[in-house]
């Protein structure tokens, strides 16, 4: 459903560059999506995920290579089309919005204007969202990093596209609603076998939800394969410092 | 003009005299549709064109300048007045003193709003003197919506000035637009705040064409335990330009909150001048002020979201100005 052929996105030094250099940041890049999968990009800080998620989703334009979604050309189209075809995108770092609440972004992102409260709660309580004053609140700096996070997957689980990316959904996010948001995207997966969900994650729990993985280093796919090919390559070191037992952190893998 | 003391004692229904546009412009500045329930006074082309009185607020006409004295009785709960003007003639001037009497402990709910319909090449001009004095524990939320339309080439002028006065524990929620369409307004609005008073104004303001907004806001809080809290979120647009000079002074242990967002767009020109004015060691005031043009973050997300640029630039105004 997704195919890229020899993406690169180079920053020129003098224009976006902060320094005075080239930099290469995805190198000519291929890669493969078939429908129906749940795949786990992972890989190191600066490895490219998030520009690459960016690049499917329009928000930056390659330097070279082509990108096709379900046949059609989209190298070149504009994020809101690439939107209506079906591809969808939660940010790494969400967007605030000043005077919006949380119940219209809901909507917005469902196209459905007119959806009931109870609707929207719906959305809100998969990522663990469970109180129903969250629709009133503002989209705005009022709200935490972590309820922010969790407004931003409801938004892509209301507008349910055909392929979903996440970044990093687990960032910034309690035990509890984790467990929720990862018990969403298994039943999304079960039940929406057409769909496909791209999670670009250093979670271990998630990784392990995967039918493949794919591993981005320096610009570069250096690994892919199924969750029982590579898993176990990538060497989870477990801490097991005491005073970190609340804390979910990504634990330290090595790729 | 004079003011016209005959009472019609009509509800704002079929039975009103009012032509199509008058009543589209009631619907856009005091939400007024059919029958509004409490008292109503309906002002046109500085002319009263129908009062009713409900069972706790009265309304007469001033004798010494064209106006309306507004007076809610003690200790009344829920009771509604619209109070809106509609000019829908070019070349009209109309000042117009209109004074609230809010009795101890009354809770009321007050729409005023302008809606001028200027067709003509002459300038259509209202101006509204609201005074408000709240006796103590008195609550008033009030709405004020200024809106301009029109085809003729005539300037649309609102220049309002509020002036109110809350007692001790007395609390007041002001929510001042201004939609679209008016060419120029000079606001004043001014307040002085005994101890525990406490006061929310909202002023959200669109500018757009070549288009001036001068917003000039100054409370005093003299008593302890008063709160004045200033939210001002203004765009402009086009060659519009906006200035704002907000003030809260505090004389005693009091709290002041000014805030003023602007979104500036095309080659508008904001300027905003937030101050405080501490006059006793116990006051604790703050002001922020912010000027910027539309976050591009928020313009990709909501793309992602299937919006065109243009659809996701007008959906975070509204937001913004809701
Ligand atoms: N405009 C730019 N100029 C220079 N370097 C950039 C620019 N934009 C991104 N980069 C660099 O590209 C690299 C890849 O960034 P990206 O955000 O895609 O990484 P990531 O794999 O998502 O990392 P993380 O796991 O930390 O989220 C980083 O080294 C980043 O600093
Ligand atoms: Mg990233």
């Amino acid at each position: 459903m997704l195919e890229l052929k020899n993406v690169s996105y180079t920053v020129k030094a003098g224009q976006d560059s902060y320094d005075d250099r080239d930099h290469d940041i995805i190198r000519d890049l291929s890669l493969t999506v078939e429908p129906g999968k749940l795949i786990v990009i992972t890989g190191p800080n600066g490895g490219g995920k998030s520009t690459l998620s960016k690049l499917i989703m329009g928000i930056e334009q390659p330097t070279g290579g082509t990108i096709t979604f379900d046949g059609t050309d989209i190298t070149h189209l504009p994020i809101d089309e690439r939107a209506r075809l079906g591809i969808g995108y939660g940010f790494q770092q969400p967007a605030r919005f000043t005077g919006m609440k949380v119940a219209k972004l809901i909507r917005i992102a469902s196209g459905e204007k007119r959806m009931s409260s109870a609707a929207c709660n719906k959305y809100l309580s998969a990522v663990g969202l469970c109180s129903a004053n969250y629709l009133d609140r503002d989209v705005d700096k009022s709200l935490s990093g972590g309820e922010l996070k969790r407004i931003e997957i409801a938004s892509i689980l209301a507008r349910n596209p055909k392929l979903a990316i996440f970044d990093e959904p687990e960032a910034g996010i309690d035990l509890w609603s984790f467990d929720k948001l990862t018990a969403t995207f298994e039943e999304l997966h079960k039940t929406q076998p057409d769909h496909t969900i791209l999670i670009i994650s250093h979670q271990e729990r998630i990784m392990q939800m995967a039918d493949e993985i794919i591993v981005i280093k320096d610009g570069e796919v250096t690994r892919r394969g199924t969750r029982d090919e590579i898993y176990p390559t990538l060497m989870f070191s477990k801490n097991q410092d005491p005073a970190c037992a609340f804390t979910r952190t990504a634990e330290a893998v090595s790729y | 003009m004079a003011e016209n003391t005959a009472v019609a004692p009509a509800q704002v229904g079929s039975e009103l005299d009012l032509d199509a546009i008058s009543r589209e412009m009631l619907e856009v500045i005091a939400d007024m549709h059919g029958e509004t329930e409490g008292a109503v006074n309906i002002r046109k082309n500085g002319c009263l064109a129908c009062r009713t009185n409900s069972d706790h607020v009265t309304i007469t006409s001033k004798t010494d300048n064209p106006g309306i004295d507004i007076r809610v009785d003690a200790g009344c709960k829920n009771e509604h007045v619209h109070i809106p003007v509609v000019v829908t003639e070019e070349g009209v001037h109309d000042v117009v003193y209109n004074d609230f009497f809010i009795g101890a402990g009354a809770d009321v709910y007050i729409v005023a709003g302008c809606g001028i319909h200027n067709g003509g090449d002459k300038d259509a001009e209202h101006d509204g003197i609201h005074r408000f004095f709240l006796e103590p524990g008195s609550h008033v939320v009030y709405v004020e919506k200024h809106y301009g339309e029109g085809e003729g080439t005539g300037a649309r002028i609102l220049n309002p000035t509020t002036e109110v006065h809350l007692g001790e524990g007395a609390s007041m929620e002001m929510e001042m637009v201004q939609i679209k369409g008016v060419s120029s307004t000079v606001r004043k609005t001014t307040g002085t705040l005994e101890a525990d008073a406490k006061l929310v104004i909202t002023e959200k303001l669109m500018t757009h064409g070549e288009q001036h907004a001068t917003s000039d806001l100054d409370f005093e809080m003299v008593g302890d335990g008063a709160t004045v809290r200033v939210i001002s979120r203004s765009v402009a647009r086009g060659n519009s330009v906006q200035v704002f000079h907000p003030n809260v002074t505090g004389a005693a242990a009091c709290r002041g909150h000014v805030q003023c967002d602007s979104i500036i767009m095309d080659n508008a020109r904001v300027t905003s001048i937030p101050a405080i004015d501490a006059k006793s060691t116990e006051a604790q005031l703050v002001h922020e002020a912010a000027i910027g043009k539309i976050a591009g973050e928020a313009i990709v997300k909501l793309m992602t979201l299937g919006l065109t640029e243009e659809e996701a630039e007008e959906q975070i105004l509204e937001d913004f100005l809701s």
